[in-house]
């Protein structure tokens, strides 16, 4: 298939019921709502729902109940609104539903700004909600990988029972690229048989819950949602790593921060600079070991977010102490240009070459 | 020998958690035997709160959510958006439907989503301790009002049938109690219209039903079923606010 130019926000509904996502509930709010002015154009023609919440409280209750009753369905928001989904994520988790959520993410706290941002990393890995869950968490860098992670995203939901998000920054949100849908490659998946779709006399009642009011029950359930996370972890991390055995620095930096990233190296390469970048496209699972292929000699990590720094403890955790782990973001909604990459890099590594 | 009273198939064989002389169990024998009589138990899938009533996905003899505390009318807003041919119910406690989700209750009945929901208000926080409702009457001792409900403090109770017969997508709202065998016919056969508002794919319906929390109103069972004829039908009059013959 050829190449068709789409806005990020109308790229992920396309994708979305590509991947045969027939169901989305949201609430409007910038900088996502082309997004959900998209499915209310689009799903009707698919046979299927768009539907306005009054809340964003509401919209993931609306997810909650359509993913236990064993539909592909997805929600998505921006930021203040993403605080308000956090109740009913945590207890998607509990239940084991598969659902995708997409935050297009602006400045904070508070309602912030409008402008593009990385601030809710805490919150997507974290868990913003209460009680031991994971999310998946992808941070696509341009918006074809995000129309692949999408459509690979329902696939991850569906095999592991587990809520997927796709953390975009608003840049890729509204940002116009060439993107092309190619024919994904299906995971094969069990049936749903647990969902509640009426039990036709036919089967044992199913029921949709996060409630284990004994404790030892709700042990055991922790245990086994750990070991799922476990295995999402060996399975599902993802990564695009570039010049770290040789690199006298490396960048750590994901989604359109990366994107910067790899402007400033290209320049700095030119002036006879050798630096390295990790971008994680899973958040979380986040990707410890490729840290460890770094080159012994490199001088120091520089991690850079559109936030005051939040990755960060995730790459202290992965270089273990053996390098300086440096950090620059812009936040508020503004973003890192080319030259204060250079300029910050420069000055870590000591002046002009 | 003829079997003349016997376990409605519409509950499971599990023994309630619900104290003694408390009418959560009467009013979840009403909408089993229900779904029985209207032959849409099979096809049934209900919204359990959180309340008292957090365990009703043990008890009702078809496919179940548990909702977070309020969220019930939007759960089964997804459910039946991916299944509008399953009849679905919602049942919810005061505090879940007339304080933490009255958003998602008036919502609900606003867009006219074809669910039914059966609303317990017995003027109290049961299940955390007895704590004080919207519903709570003026003057009634809670562990939160200690001294009695004020309208200066917490204003008046609210009504919720009242004002969910306001929205025109709420085609079907009766009040109704368990205090007495006559009521509680009256009771099922208000549950009966509601649900069969929504099998004619009519729109929202919604049966509020007064009923006891002897435990934390500090009353026998028979005092519980005195108090509710003499302070709460009063403020709550029993009867039809909405059907749809008038809501066209
Ligand atoms: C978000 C949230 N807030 C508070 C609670 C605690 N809580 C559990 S049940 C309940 C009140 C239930 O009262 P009601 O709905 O009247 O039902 P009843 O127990 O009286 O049947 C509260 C406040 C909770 N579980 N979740
Ligand atoms: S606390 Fe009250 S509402 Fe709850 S089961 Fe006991 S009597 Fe019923």
């Amino acid at each position: 298939m050829s190449k068709i130019l789409m806005k990020g926000n109308e790229a992920i509904g396309a994708a979305a019921i590509q991947a045969g996502c027939r169901y989305f509930f949201g609430y409007p709010i910038t900088p996502q709502s082309e997004l959900p002015e998209y499915m209310a154009r689009e799903l009707p023609k698919v046979g299927g729902v768009y539907l306005q919440a009054e809340s964003e409280v509401a919209a993931i209750n609306m997810v909650y109940g359509a993913a236990g009753s064993g539909a592909r369905v997805m929600t998505s928001s921006s930021s203040p609104g993403m605080s308000l989904k956090q109740e009913g994520i945590s207890y998607i988790a509990g239940a084991e539903l598969p659902c995708l959520i997409v935050n297009i993410m602006r400045g904070g706290p508070g309602l912030g700004s409008i402008q593009p941002s990385q601030t809710d990393y805490f919150q997507a890995t974290r868990g913003g909600g209460n009680g031991d869950y994971r999310l998946v968490v992808y941070a696509p860098s341009d918006v074809q990988e995000m129309v692949d992670l999408i459509i690979e995203g329902f696939d991850v939901a569906d095999q592991y029972r587990n809520p997927v998000m796709i953390a975009g920054d608003g840049m890729i949100g509204q940002m116009m690229e060439p993107v092309e849908f190619k024919t994904p490659v299906r995971r094969e998946l069990a049936e749903k048989d647990w969902a509640t779709t009426g039990t036709n006399g036919e089967r044992e009642r199913n029921i949709i819950n996060s409630l284990y009011i004994n404790p030892e029950d709700l042990e055991q359930h922790n245990i086994r949602l750990q070991a799922k996370y476990d295995l999402i972890k060996q399975n599902e991390v993802k990564v695009e790593s570039y010049n770290i055995e040789d690199a006298e620095l490396v960048i750590a930096a994901y989604g359109t921060t990366a994107r910067i990233a790899k402007t400033a190296i290209a320049k700095l390469e030119e002036e006879g600079y050798k630096i390295g970048l990790i971008r994680p496209i899973t958040l979380w699972p986040y990707p410890y070991d490729e840290f460890k292929k770094i080159n012994p000699n490199c001088k120091a990590v520089l991690t850079a977010e559109m936030n005051t720094g939040q990755m960060i403890d995730d790459v202290k955790i992965a270089v273990e102490g053996k390098y300086p782990v440096h950090f620059y973001g812009r936040t508020g909604g503004m973003s890192p240009t080319p030259e204060e990459f250079i300029e910050n890099i420069k000055k870590i590594l000591g002046g002009e070459k | 020998m003829a079997v003349i009273f016997e376990r409605t198939k519409g509950l499971t064989e599990v023994e309630t958690h619900y104290c003694p002389g408390c009418t959560h169990g009467i009013i979840h024998r009403l909408v089993g035997e229900a779904m029985v009589e209207l032959g849409i138990l099979d096809n049934a899938i209900g919204v359990a709160p959180v309340g008292c009533s957090v365990f009703a996905y043990e008890y009702f003899n078809c496919d179940m959510h548990e909702a977070a505390h309020g969220r019930a009318p939007a759960v089964a807003t997804g459910i039946k958006r991916v299944h509008p041919d399953n009849f679905v119910f919602t049942y919810q406690g005061d505090g879940d439907l007339a304080s933490i989700g009255t958003a998602e209750i008036v919502h609900a009945a606003h867009r006219g989503e074809k669910i039914s929901t059966i609303f317990v208000n017995n003027a109290i926080y049961g299940m955390t301790g007895g704590q004080m409702a919207p519903t709570t009457l003026i003057g009634q001792k809670t562990t939160t009002s200690p001294q009695g409900r004020t309208v200066e403090h917490s204003g008046m109770p609210i009504r919720m049938s009242e004002l969910l017969a306001t929205i025109d997508g709420a085609k079907f709202v009766e009040r109704v109690a368990v205090n007495t065998p006559g009521n509680i016919r009256k009771a099922k056969r208000a549950i009966i219209e509601a649900f069969k508002v929504q099998l004619e794919g009519k729109g929202f319906g919604i049966v509020e039903v007064l009923s006891t929390c002897p435990t934390n109103w500090g009353m026998t069972a028979p005092e519980s079923m005195k108090w509710l004829a003499d302070n709460m039908i009063p403020y709550y009059p029993l009867g039809n606010f909405r059907r749809p013959e008038e809501a066209e």
